[in-house]
């Protein structure tokens, strides 16, 4: 082969790989249109890949001190953005017994955001058997939600957090 | 040689070239939560509109129909030149253009649009009222919007719709005697009006309050009939969710594509402007600059301690609502820090045909709405909730071109 010859293959061989890497570098301008769908996953999906991942979410919890275990059921199941609802709280004993007359407090909010709860839920019935009436939650946004619960019964304070991860 | 050579070469970028735009032709560019998180904002998302408890007159179709003609009577102002409809243009989305609004003088704040507010809990920037028909009663009295009072109102309603009143509300009380119901009169700030109202015997004043307070009622059941209309973002939803990524694109550029994406995820829009009204009906202190010649304005901080004092609230004796139809009101966040400066989320519906933008009409454009959001500047008082946006003059521009999407069309 002479090298004319040679410098055409070359010329050939570098303008190729030139347009395909200039394909791959300009996808984010060309727009999403010209990208396969496993890019576009690494490029947004998972970008909620926050601290939110590793949260305990169980709806069952110890309180800090380990005085109470504390249960929430919500009226709305799944919980969804927007709307007022009301939750029953279950307070036992760490031995299992049910916890009646406790003084309740609600607090919470977005710890990624800095901004508290959007209402003032208020425990407003003890039901008896442990289960507290807890009104006035709502969620008007995606993301990862602190509520929070400061119980006191027969002289011991503890609480108790509920990390809770509404999609959108 | 060079044949064989040259005949690879050309395969090689061939086959590249080809695997490259074959399989990316036509993928959907949205992953699953993306599609959930759009449906979510999907005017067939809306549910059917809740009734309102607090006004037992709401779905009655000659409320609406005596709403309807109150709202555009002229007569129910100072000057006789103002009514709702003076600043709720419905040619205009029920708005009036302007920074502020111009009722027979000037407001310090500007005119709300009103498709689709009868899904909100909260009413005003500020939220100082928390029904359709108490929100009405505001501006009737307000010096600035219409300049009268209730007195005056109620002899209009003798004067001009009697029949219409009383097929709906029962007997109207007769209001004629000058001495025994004054005008100007109403518990407001006027001296005039104020003394007046408590020149007069309690049995008088709440006759005038219950005919004054069904006023507000017909105007919000015609208030509650203007809904939100589907947009081009709508069918574009439509055809992703159906998986038709073809129909799609010929329903959005790619420009408006990339515009959805940006809205949905970098540029955090969602986290205030979500639902299918594409508002969380929430406060929310963006860092807005304050108006220099207006006086200082600290939007919910005020608005939350006015609902809960208001005579026309859901647990006052003028509202329908039993105590537990009343949990917004009843659980309302009522004092923070969040709440100094925080003004209502707007809805984004038709948001491109109603510059200036924010409370009291600060940005002339969506393009200043946006540049504000991304440079997150700290807020004139409180705590802004922005954080800075690192996208580019070209994304912001897709991003309003996103937002031009969500003007209603006519299927």
């Amino acid at each position: 082969m002479n090298s004319q010859n040679k410098t055409i293959v070359i010329t050939a061989v570098v303008t190729a790989v030139l347009i395909l890497v200039g394909i791959f570098v300009l996808m984010p301008i060309l727009g999403p249109r010209f990208m396969h769908p496993m890019m576009m996953e690494r490029m947004h999906g998972g970008g909620s890949g926050t601290s939110a991942n590793d949260l305990n979410t169980e709806t069952t919890r110890m309180t800090n001190n380990g005085a109470f275990i504390v249960s929430f059921k919500s009226e709305l199941d799944p919980i969804t953005i927007g709307s007022m609802h009301s939750w029953i709280l279950h307070v036992e004993t760490a031995d299992g017994q049910p916890v009646e007359g406790a003084t309740i407090l609600v607090d919470g909010g977005m710890p990624d955001h800095g901004h508290g709860l959007p209402t003032s839920p208020q425990v407003t019935q003890d039901m008896g058997g442990g289960d507290y009436l807890v009104e006035g939650l709502r969620f008007q946004m995606g993301g990862w939600w602190e509520v929070k619960f400061n119980i006191s019964a027969d002289g011991v304070e503890d609480n108790v957090t509920f990390n809770i991860i509404l999609g959108g | 040689m060079l044949k064989k050579r040259l005949l690879l070469a050309g395969i090689v970028f061939t086959l590249s070239a080809g695997i490259l735009l074959g399989c990316s032709n036509q993928a959907s560019p949205w992953s699953e939560a993306e599609v959930e998180l759009m449906r979510t904002l999907w005017i067939e998302s809306l549910p059917a509109l809740p009734p309102d408890p607090s006004n037992q007159y709401a779905d009655d179709p000659r409320a609406v129909a005596l709403g309807a003609k109150l709202f555009s009577d002229v007569r129910f102002s100072s000057n006789g030149e103002v009514s709702c409809a003076t600043c709720h243009i419905a040619s205009k989305d029920f708005q009036d253009g302007l920074p502020l609004a111009q009722g027979v003088g000037t407001t310090d704040r500007r005119t709300m649009p009103i498709a689709g507010t009868a899904y909100s809990p909260w009413f005003f920037w500020d939220g100082r009222k928390d029904s359709q028909w108490a929100q009405a009663l505001g501006p009737l009295e307000n010096p600035v919007e219409h300049g009268g009072t209730r007195t005056f109102y109620v002899k209009l309603i003798q004067a001009h719709y009697k029949t219409e009143y009383e097929a709906l509300f029962g007997t109207l009380p007769d209001f004629s005697d000058e001495s025994r119901f004054p005008v100007p009169a109403a518990p407001i700030d006027d001296e005039v009006a104020a003394a007046n109202w408590a020149s007069m015997s309690e049995a008088d004043r709440e006759a005038v309050t219950l005919v004054y307070v069904n006023m507000g009622k017909a105007i919000a059941a015609f208030e509650r009939t203007i809904m939100p209309r589907t947009s081009r973002f709508d069918f574009y939803v439509e055809a992703v969710l159906a998986n038709d990524i073809s129909a799609a694109r010929d329903i959005f550029t790619a420009d408006e594509e990339a515009g959805l994406k940006l809205f949905l995820n970098e540029a955090n829009c969602t986290r205030c402007h979500n639902g299918p009204l594409l508002t969380d009906n929430d406060f929310h202190n963006t860092g807005v600059p304050a108006v220099a010649d207006l006086p200082e304005d600290i939007g919910r901080a005020r608005g939350a301690q006015q609902v809960l004092a208001d005579e026309f609230n859901c647990l006052s004796k003028y509202s329908d609502a039993a105590p537990e139809d009343c949990k917004e009101l009843r659980f309302m966040l009522a004092e923070g820090e969040e709440l100094e400066r925080a003004f209502k989320t707007p809805s984004l519906r038709d948001v491109a045909n109603r510059a200036p933008f924010m409370h009291a009409g600060q940005f002339a454009s969506i393009e200043e709405v946006l540049r504000h959001y991304k440079n997150a500047p700290d807020a004139p008082k409180g705590h802004s909730e922005l954080e800075v946006l690192h996208l580019s003059e070209a994304q912001l521009q897709k991003i309003v071109a996103f937002l031009k999407t969500l003007t209603a069309m006519d299927r």
